[in-house]
């Protein structure tokens, strides 16, 4: 038990450099609007990817209405379906998670969590909030060009993104493109922000293996995420030049419209590889931070250690760099050299054992806790739930020869739905429960919370397990309508139509949520600066919400692991990581 | 216990809903029923899994739940239960993962005794290649692709002559042969899947795919495209008939060669005038239609969607619909077609011809009786169309409704405004293209659902009425 280590002199040493000096805004701009306080762009983050992917929600409404009841409503015509369903996976995995998790509580807790003051480069910081807001302006353009948005599917496949007979062919497209490098550009500023302030700026004591998991799982997701948007930023130059230029990166000698392009000896299995070498470590750049989050939030309201920390790290650690070598498992039958499959499918189910140990050891955290049924608690069940289907969903479309029948069919669409939107918004949602006290200083309304939570979790299940079937059943995803089938039974319209019920009662909740978060914010219950009892730093803030430096006069320092809960031998149930040990109770016991 | 209570009964109604759902896989009509059983294996290692995590959990939250006076046991680690357990875990997932790599093995090896069979897939229909005697396919190229060799097979490549053409949506196959499926697009990806047989692969440009399979119960099964391609991918339908020998062979031998395609490109205007002959008595001496009659003008419309509806209506594909009165009264003439020389040579013979009424010898008198005859009946407002036309019409029809060949899509533009709504409405209503054969027709009444009601469709129709195709003449009631 090392590690969990009390010995202040030998874990604690001197600090070797002098305090960051902060930047002080002068102005009402420099304050509220440039800001360079991670805490304010963290907020400006969480707003600006929640307000574009509350359109995304409303996209997939669009979706939902014409699948239950087909060309009922007329302005939901197929090129429109198709912008829909592109638009609402784009901003949902890009812009709405992948900002939310790392922009939003990576710039909230990275330095309240590791003792800093800020990030290293607060600047830097602020800059790439804006870049990432002219990356969704850049992307809501698109709605309005001629043409309309692109419809090529969030994957945007070569050579179709850029042929007629696809939605957006013109503009859209380009815009797409654009939008991605200029989020890219954005994120790689906010991404190494993080990574130095997490290696460079803990405060003393705060060794590596003393970091909440929450910190964890962000650090690991935003080395990822340095590592594998770059495949995504060069596929969308290049694909950019082949609509601009009339290069040929992705484009192959073919036929459009009726005669030939002039393009040829291009390879449209090169962007899918460039895609996914992106895009399989995009689902655990959502995912691991969910991970580290879920973490923190059971060991808390369940009063007790998360169960086996070190192996916790070392998972996070191991999905991360595997993660890497499993991408051509979306590509099982894209028509690659199909011998990649005995090689993908077997990196991808080893990937599962590393993802098992962790749902095991939040199961185990669980047990013989002191379990509060809060409403971060509720939302990690939940989480729990969605992300154990998902997983076990995964196991069939990982293995190349059960994903067959599978592939390209709803199944695909319900397990990355349960696993890697529905099971991280879990974590969002308890997340923001969770930390609204301290980022506010105010309590949510209860009552809308759990009426949130209910609806919420029943419904997603409701919308997500029954989708699995009609995928089995065989209905093809990005299908504006499927009748005209022999195989398909009329029941199955049933399935959509209660599909389609289920999401837009959950989709109405969320109005709930927001109006709870926005009001609340000046009208909850004053709430105090630690109101879970927690350990980890940022509940042990001077003033609540902090103040600009986060922390007093002194940066606090850290004595001992994040998960001293319900320690024996000392009467409250949990110790905070800057408590000296000879100030803990547990001194005797230890 | 609340939570733990409704976390239960999600559980267990997944159980039941598997189990009680009548909602699983169509049966089986390939040799990979091995693939189904990995399937099984599958959901009965993680359905135990997700069984028994979620009734841990609920467990724990009962169990353990604050109540006054609790304290949780401070444990920070195990190593030997966290190795346990990860042993069992990567057990269960061998279990897994073995046969699904040795059947994998299967999938990518097609038996040496496969027969190899092209399919071409383009934006948004199917077509199909066979080896003929000399068991070899011909050489293709994107360079080669035309109206008149849609297929793109090189002339000059004598492997190629032999080769069978099915220019159809609809294939054939025999039972109990293992099929190699060689996978081509001239456009986007695309994707080969029969429901039935489990197997499926995506189609690149550029380069040739495969996938196999081995036909076990005779029937007719959907062929769809599962890779998005373009607005038409979910009205991209084709059809596979698995055969017995017999009328396997009885259908092949109606197959064209390619050298037999490229021959039936001369035709026989003389026969072709004498074959009109029947057609005139309603569509007009000079194929300008008779509204009266509901018989729609011929000349200007496009040549190879008139074949391919002449062959529809000889082999009841079309006009056999109890609704379709009119289609009725067509069929029996198209029968009086022998073979498909007759029909090209009809077809050729109506390209000739002018399209305007014969009235007294009189050019003013015919015209301003023409103008009459063909006020517009359409009483639409385009501008309610506009969109609809271009972001969905126009990806196959062309923007100014010239038609486009590789689409199959024929010119609209040309078309009498009666004719149209009319046909729109039966593509709608099911009265026509709803026939297994016809999956052009599917495909256009999956996109007429689109307008709902009547007047949708006479906004269509005047919208289509104010396009100008530049390949054709104005129609006459444009000259006014």
């Amino acid at each position: 038990m090392e590690h969990i280590a009390h010995d202040e002199t030998s874990f604690v040493r001197p600090a070797e450099v002098g305090e960051m000096e902060l930047y002080h805004a002068k102005t009402w701009l420099g304050k509220y609007v440039f800001s360079q306080d991670a805490k304010t762009i963290a907020i400006q983050y969480a707003a600006t990817a929640i307000a574009i992917g509350m359109v995304a929600l409303v996209l997939s409404w669009f979706m939902r209405l014409q699948l239950a009841w087909p060309n009922t409503f007329t302005f939901i015509d197929p090129a429109y379906y198709l912008q829909a369903v592109t638009m609402h996976g784009m901003i949902m995995v890009v812009y709405l998670l992948t900002a939310l998790f790392l922009g939003g509580f990576g710039n909230y807790l990275i330095p309240l969590m590791v003792g800093a003051r800020d990030m290293v480069f607060p600047w830097l910081n602020m800059i790439s909030f804006w870049v990432y807001f002219t990356a969704v302006l850049l992307l809501a353009a698109s709605f309005f060009v001629g043409g309309g948005s692109t419809g090529a599917g969030w994957t945007l496949y070569p050579p179709q993104a850029i042929l007629p007979g696809t939605p957006g062919s013109e503009a859209g497209i380009l815009l797409m493109l654009a939008s991605l490098a200029v989020f890219i550009i954005g994120f790689t500023m906010g991404g190494l922000n993080y990574v130095v302030t997490i290696l460079q700026a803990r405060t003393r004591g705060m060794t590596l293996m003393r970091m909440p998991l929450t910190v964890w799982g962000i650090f690991v997701a935003t080395v990822l995420a340095l590592f594998a948007f770059p495949a995504l930023f060069v596929s969308a130059i290049m694909m950019s030049l082949d609509v601009l230029l009339g290069t040929s990166f992705f484009m192959p000698a073919i036929m459009t419209m009726g005669s030939e392009a002039e393009h040829v000896g291009g390879n449209p299995l090169l962007f899918q590889h460039l895609f996914w070498f992106f895009g399989h470590p995009e689902v655990y750049i959502v995912a691991l931070p969910a991970f580290g989050i879920v973490s923190d939030l059971i060991s808390i309201h369940a009063r007790k250690n998360i169960f086996g920390y070190r192996m916790m790290v070392w998972a996070i650690v191991i999905i991360g760099a595997l993660s890497f070598v499993v991408w051509a498992h979306h590509m099982y039958v894209s028509g690659m050299n199909p011998y990649f499959g005995f090689f993908f499918a077997t990196t991808t189910l080893i990937i599962a054992v590393p993802t098992a140990l962790k749902v095991y050891n939040w199961v185990l955290t669980l047990w013989q806790g002191n379990i509060h049924l809060t409403i971060p608690m509720l939302f990690s069940i939940a989480f729990l739930l969605f992300f154990i289907n998902g997983g076990m969903t995964g196991l069939f479309l990982g293995n190349a020869t059960v994903s067959m029948p599978l592939s390209d069919t709803l199944f695909v669409v319900a397990h990355f739905h349960m696993v890697m939107a529905v099971a991280p918004v879990m974590v969002v949602c308890g997340a923001i429960y969770h930390w609204y006290p301290k980022i506010t200083g105010r309590w949510y309304h209860e009552g809308m919370a759990r009426f949130h939570f209910w609806v919420t979790f029943v419904g997603s299940y409701l919308v997500f397990l029954p989708m699995h079937y009609l995928g089995i059943m065989g209905v093809p995803r990005r299908y504006f309508e499927i009748t005209g089938t022999t195989f398909l039974p009329d029941s199955a319209q049933n399935v959509n139509a209660s599909i389609t019920i289920a999401a837009l009662v959950v989709g109405v909740a969320q109005i709930v949520f927001l109006y709870n978060l926005i009001v609340s914010a000046f009208n909850g219950k004053k709430a105090p600066g630690n109101p879970w009892n927690a350990t980890s730093l940022e509940w042990q803030t001077e003033t609540t919400p902090p103040g600009h430096g986060n922390f007093g006069k002194e940066l606090p320092c850290v004595y001992r692991w994040a998960y001293d809960y319900s320690v024996p031998g000392v009467e409250d149930d949990f110790i905070p990581q800057n408590v000296p040990p000879r100030n803990a109770q547990a001194e005797g016991a230890q | 216990m609340f939570a733990a209570i409704v976390l239960l009964v999600l559980v267990l109604g997944t159980v039941v809903f598997h189990f009680l759902s009548p909602w699983y896989f169509t049966p089986i009509a390939s040799n990979w029923s091995s693939m189904d059983d990995t399937v099984t294996l599958t959901f009965v290692v993680t359905g135990l899994g997700f069984v028994l995590c979620n009734a841990f959990i609920a467990y724990c939250v009962i169990k353990f739940r604050n109540k006054e006076g609790r304290r949780a046991k401070y444990e920070p680690e195990s190593v030997k239960m966290e190795t346990w357990l990860t042993g069992l875990t990567t057990v269960g997932i061998a279990a897994m993962l073995a046969p699904g790599l040795l059947i994998w093995k299967d999938v990518v090896t097609p038996p040496d005794d496969a027969m190899q069979l092209e399919v071409l897939a383009r934006q948004w229909n199917w077509s199909y290649r066979l080896p003929g005697e000399d068991g070899q396919l011909g050489a293709v190229a994107v360079s080669h692709t035309s109206e008149e060799n849609p297929l793109g097979i090189d002339p000059s490549d004598p492997f190629g002559q032999d080769d069978v053409i099915v220019y159809d949506p609809v294939m054939h196959l025999k039972v109990d042969q293992p099929v190699t499926f060689l996978l081509r697009s001239t456009d986007v990806l695309h994707n080969f899947t029969v429901p039935q047989f489990r197997v499926k692969m995506d189609f690149v440009p550029g380069q040739v795919t495969y996938i196999w399979a081995e036909p076990k119960e005779p029937g007719s099964y959907d062929l769809l495209c599962e890779e998005l391609c373009g607005v038409g991918h979910y009205a991209m339908r084709g059809r596979v008939i698995v055969d017995t020998e017999e009328s396997y062979a009885a259908w092949l031998a109606d197959q064209p060669t390619f050298a037999e395609t490229q021959a039936e490109l001369s035709t026989d205007l003389v026969a072709g005038q004498a074959g009109y002959a029947v057609c005139s008595s309603c569509h007009g001496v000079n194929a300008e239609g008779n509204k009266a009659m509901h018989a729609p003008r011929l000349a200007g419309m496009d040549s190879e969607y008139m074949k391919r509806q002449l062959r529809h209506f000889k082999r009841g594909v079309r006009g056999t619909h109890e609704d379709d009165t009119w289609g009725r009264t067509m069929a029996p003439m198209a029968m009086m077609l022998g073979d498909a020389a007759a029909i090209n040579n009809v077809v050729s013979y109506i390209d000739t011809l002018s399209g305007q009424p014969e009235f007294d010898g009189n050019a003013n008198t015919g015209l301003a009786a023409a103008v009459e005859r063909y006020e517009p009946s359409a009483s639409g407002d385009p501008s309610k169309s506009q969109a609809l036309y271009e972001s969905t019409c126009a990806q196959c029809h062309g923007e100014l409704g010239q038609g486009v060949w590789t689409v199959n899509a024929p010119a609209l533009t040309g078309l009498e405004d009666w004719y149209l709504a009319s046909q729109i409405k039966n593509f709608r209503d099911g009265i026509r293209g709803r026939h297994a054969d016809d999956l052009y027709g599917l495909q256009m009444g999956l996109v007429a659902n689109t307008m709902t009601d009547d007047q949708a469709i006479e906004d269509m129709v005047a919208y289509i009425s104010t396009l100008e195709n530049p390949q054709q003449p104005v129609t006459l009631a444009q000259q006014n």
